[in-house]
């Protein structure tokens, strides 16, 4: 048996040590929200918190996480919509979403690191991959979460001879 | 690729368990208006109106990211004219759609088509929704229907300003003859439609709810993987699996004709026992296919005498001989795996009453209940498809379906219970149904003004429509391997498209914008011509353009719009293309600075014709995403060896990173009258609008893709 913490609350998983946590959350414990793309810590799609920092759980062994916490997607938001999720929301990030939420979980966690984060620390720290090509939703939404003022994103512009946005 | 898993050979499995019902796994919006108990009446087969008012619009096509499931909402709500706030949605059934003799029309997702197909019997629905509603209250109160009228999901009697909500006459209106000829509403005077309405299926995406394919959760449920060949089209020898069947929680190994599948209580253990599977392959003569042979058997293809023609306008031959100056010109582009984010995922249940339910993200909910009946060996009434939210689609969840009949087959092995099968990124990767690679050899002749006279295309490239769709192939010509060619827009008397059919045995497929590296090849080419004629590229194509050309007005607008001709900062130049497509017309310009070989794109403007707009902001998001998927052939690329694909994963398939993102300038010119897409019509010009850009920089012209192959350093 293992235990774990996840979401707050003290889990036992009877699983091998080795197996990545992403695969002890999705089929042991439900909590489909994380996501796998790659497997080898390339698309950050399967990302969660451990003990505040965001970890790619495909990659980190089960075993490896005695006395830490894991915080999920599913327990980011438990009180309600967190101020990142709802950035998310208003600047209508997803498109077909799969990514986002390794998305949200790396974002809160750079915010939790650095609370106005410029375009620099973004890129740094924002190696997910989508392949939608949200990106430019999501350095806005990052920005939005931070309150940081940035430029108007474009917006679509209307020619005439059609109907108006 | 067909991997029929033979049933017969199936060399273990653990004990059939019956499954209870419980579904752990939500499928948005059908659960939302299922799980609130009331049945609701249906008014038309598009349209449930609960007694408190809610509205579910069905939806027969799928969510991948493109925003359709909400942009039909609105055409239809649109004409019923109900309160958005009041609408949620629910897929159509494929089951029900066929035992209802395929009332909701085509459930196909692709060719930017989702709108454009079904605009019109979708408010022609909404529409007669509300005219029953209006005359379900009417008779209600015993008063002319010409009396009433309705909005926002309230109908009024105008003498004696009764009211009445939709919800209350539902059932009613349930019993009455759907009106035929509704008159159906001018654009100008749209509420719902044409605003930017947020995308409904938003608040499950953010949360992080289980609503993609892969996270099905079912009682008793089994993981499944699968090991493929490696060549495509191999065949399985022989399997060892003494170790993966000591591997804990392995429940059974099922051996087919060009793959096996280890079943296990868990997905990584699934996973961990197939690679711990030694398979003997039988790769018969492709193991000896490379990249080089391809390149090889298209070049003999672009030399072949007597090739099918796909444009005959003219004299070519004559034109070239009397040009003043003839420009010509080789492309070529590698095999592209679409990668979506999720990968390729199927859930089968072979239930004790002899039905099958299968859950998966899929691009055509018809195409997986046609390819899991015939897997299953059931008929269609007896199978039922649950249609997720596709992680991810862009052409690779259409046509094929072949996830779906393995999933079958192994599921097949283990009644009662249900197995989910994913697959491994690295099965997904080297597992496609790829962008074809292709070789095109243009030639042009100017005149003594410099104006183009005559071009000569040959195009080498293999067939989609042969592996998936052979019956749209027309006299040897596959319109995806020859579009913008044969239908190009430019006026020059003189063309001729030839098409070389070369199919290697890597499997091709519709890959968004089927066809777009012709778009590449003719706008880099046209670049080069206006170049060659010493003419500006704007109005050398402009003068192509018959005035009225809808490509002619997109490209004014883009060109409009980004300032072509003004100043630009230091180090940065434009490059400009232009195509139509998937019932849009559209143009690019693209700002391109290029510093030690090292492409960066800053700005780029896009115009486009899509007659009409349901989603402003939606359009702008796939305007969006269609600029950075296909920056990402400027290093993308599948390269072959051995007779199979090299690259695996994200470390050596690279896609762009969110530093890559330019700014993206969306320029809507929605000019009524018809109807075009938006999914895919944004893919077309990125890579040649770049390149011309990359030309203009640095006088290199990029004439293949990946850019590896070409140095791009300043002169
Ligand atoms: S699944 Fe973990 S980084 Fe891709
Ligand atoms: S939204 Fe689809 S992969 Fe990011």
């Amino acid at each position: 048996m293992i235990k774990l913490n996840v979401n707050g609350r003290a889990q036992n998983v009877d699983v091998e040590p080795e197996m990545p946590l992403l695969w002890v959350l999705r089929d042991e414990l439900k909590l489909a929200g994380t996501k796998y793309g790659c497997g080898i810590a390339q698309c950050g799609a399967c990302t969660v918190h451990v003990d505040g920092q965001a970890v790619r759980s495909c990659v980190t062994p089960v075993g490896s996480l005695a006395g830490k916490k894991v915080v999920t997607i599913e327990g980011l938001g438990a009180r309600g919509l967190t101020r990142v999720q709802q950035a998310w929301l208003e600047h209508e990030v997803p498109q077909c979403g799969y990514c986002q939420v390794g998305m949200i979980m790396a974002a809160t966690a750079l915010l939790e690191k650095k609370s106005k984060p410029t375009d620099a620390d973004i890129d740094a720290a924002m190696t997910n991959l989508c392949r939608c090509g949200t990106y430019a939703r999501v350095r806005k939404a990052i920005h939005a979460a931070a309150g940081t003022q940035v430029a108007a994103s474009p917006e679509p512009v209307l020619l005439p001879n059609g109907q108006k946005a | 690729m067909n991997i029929a898993i033979d049933r017969r050979e199936f060399l273990k499995a653990g004990a059939a368990v019956g499954g209870g019902l419980a579904l752990e796994f939500s499928i948005a919006g059908a659960a939302l208006a299922q799980a609130q108990g009331a049945t609701a009446p249906e008014v038309t087969h598009w349209i449930l109106i609960y007694p408190d008012d809610r509205v579910v619009i069905r939806i027969a096509r799928s969510e991948m990211g493109q925003g359709s499931l909400t942009g039909l909402a609105q055409l239809v709500a649109e004409e019923l004219d109900c309160d958005w706030a009041n609408v949620s949605t629910e897929f159509v059934s494929p089951n029900e759609h066929i035992k209802r003799k395929r009332i909701w029309g085509s459930m196909s997702t692709g060719g930017s088509a989702g709108v454009r197909t079904s605009q019109e019997y979708l408010r022609k629905s909404g529409a007669s929704a509300r005219t029953m509603l209006v005359s379900a209250a009417a008779t209600q109160w015993e008063v002319p229907s010409a009396e009433c009228s309705a909005s926002a999901g309230v109908i009024t009697h105008g003498p004696s300003g009764r009211k009445v909500t939709y919800g209350k006459v539902a059932a009613a209106a349930n019993k009455l003859e759907t009106p035929k000829d509704v008159p159906l509403r001018d654009p100008k005077d749209w509420k719902i439609a044409g605003k930017s309405m947020k995308r409904l299926e938003m608040p499950d995406k953010v949360a992080g709810k289980p609503i993609y394919g892969v996270d099905v959760q079912l009682p008793n449920m089994l993981h499944a993987s699968i090991v493929q060949s490696p060549v495509f089209l191999g065949k399985v020898k022989g399997v060892d699996s003494k170790a993966a069947d000591k591997m804990r929680g392995v429940k059974g190994i099922v051996k087919g004709d060009g793959g096996v599948a280890v079943v296990a209580d868990n997905c990584w253990r699934s996973n961990q026992a197939a690679k711990a599977l030694k398979i003997d392959w039988d790769e018969g003569s492709n193991g000896a296919v490379s990249s080089d042979t391809i390149t090889a058997l298209f070049k003999e293809g672009l030399d072949a005498k007597d090739l099918p023609t796909a444009r005959k306008t003219g004299d070519v031959p004559a034109a070239l001989a009397t040009a003043a100056k003839v420009v010509e010109a080789e492309y070529a582009s590698p095999y592209l795996s679409h990668a979506t984010m999720e990968p390729m995922t199927s859930t089968a249940w072979f239930k004790q009453d002899g039905t099958l339910d299968v859950w998966t993200s899929t691009q055509n909910g018809e195409a997986s209940i046609a390819a899991a009946a015939e897997a299953a060996g059931l008929p269609l009434e007896q199978v039922e498809v649950h249609k997720a939210m596709l992680g991810g689609g862009f052409g690779r969840r259409g046509a094929p379906q072949d996830y779906v009949k393995q999933s079958v087959a192994i599921a097949k092995q283990f009644p009662g219970r249900p197995v989910k099968l994913i697959w491994s990124r690295e099965e997904d990767m080297q597992h496609g149904f790829y962008r074809p690679a292709s070789r095109a050899r243009m030639k042009a002749g100017l005149d003594a003004q410099g104006n183009m006279v005559a071009m000569h295309t040959v195009i080498a490239c293999p067939s989609i429509l042969a592996l998936l769709r052979p019956e749209g192939i027309d006299k040897g010509i596959d319109s995806t391997a020859v579009r913008t060619f044969n239908d190009s827009p430019y006026t020059t008397p003189n063309q001729l498209v030839e098409y070389a059919m070369r199919n290697p045995h890597v499997p091709v497929g519709f890959w968004r914008a089927p066809g777009l590296q012709n778009s590449f090849y003719r706008e880099s080419f046209i670049d080069e011509v206006a170049h060659a004629a010493g003419k500006d590229p704007l109005e050398f194509r402009l003068a192509m353009l018959k005035p009225g050309d809808k490509n002619r007005l997109v490209l004014e607008a883009a060109a409009r719009v980004a300032g072509w001709g003004s100043p630009l900062p230091a180090g940065v130049y434009r490059g400009l293309a232009q195509s139509d497509g998937f019932g849009s017309y559209t143009a690019m310009v693209a700002e391109v600075s290029v510093n030690e070989g090292r492409i960066n794109v800053h700005r780029v403007v896009f115009a486009i014709d899509s007659g009409y707009v349901v989603n402003p902001d939606a359009c702008r998001a796939q305007a969006e995403g269609n600029v950075i998927f296909c920056l990402g052939q400027f290093y993308e690329g599948h390269t072959l060896k051995d007779g199979r694909i090299q690259e695996s994963n994200f470390h050596d398939f690279r896609i762009p990173h969110i530093q890559e993102m330019p700014r993206v300038e969306t320029v809507l010119v929605p000019t009524g009258g018809f109807w075009g897409g938006h999914g895919e019509p944004g893919a077309l010009n990125v890579v040649p609008a770049v390149c011309n850009a990359v030309f203009a920089a640095t006088g290199k012209r990029i004439r293949s893709l990946p850019l590896k192959d070409n140095d791009v350093r300043n002169a």
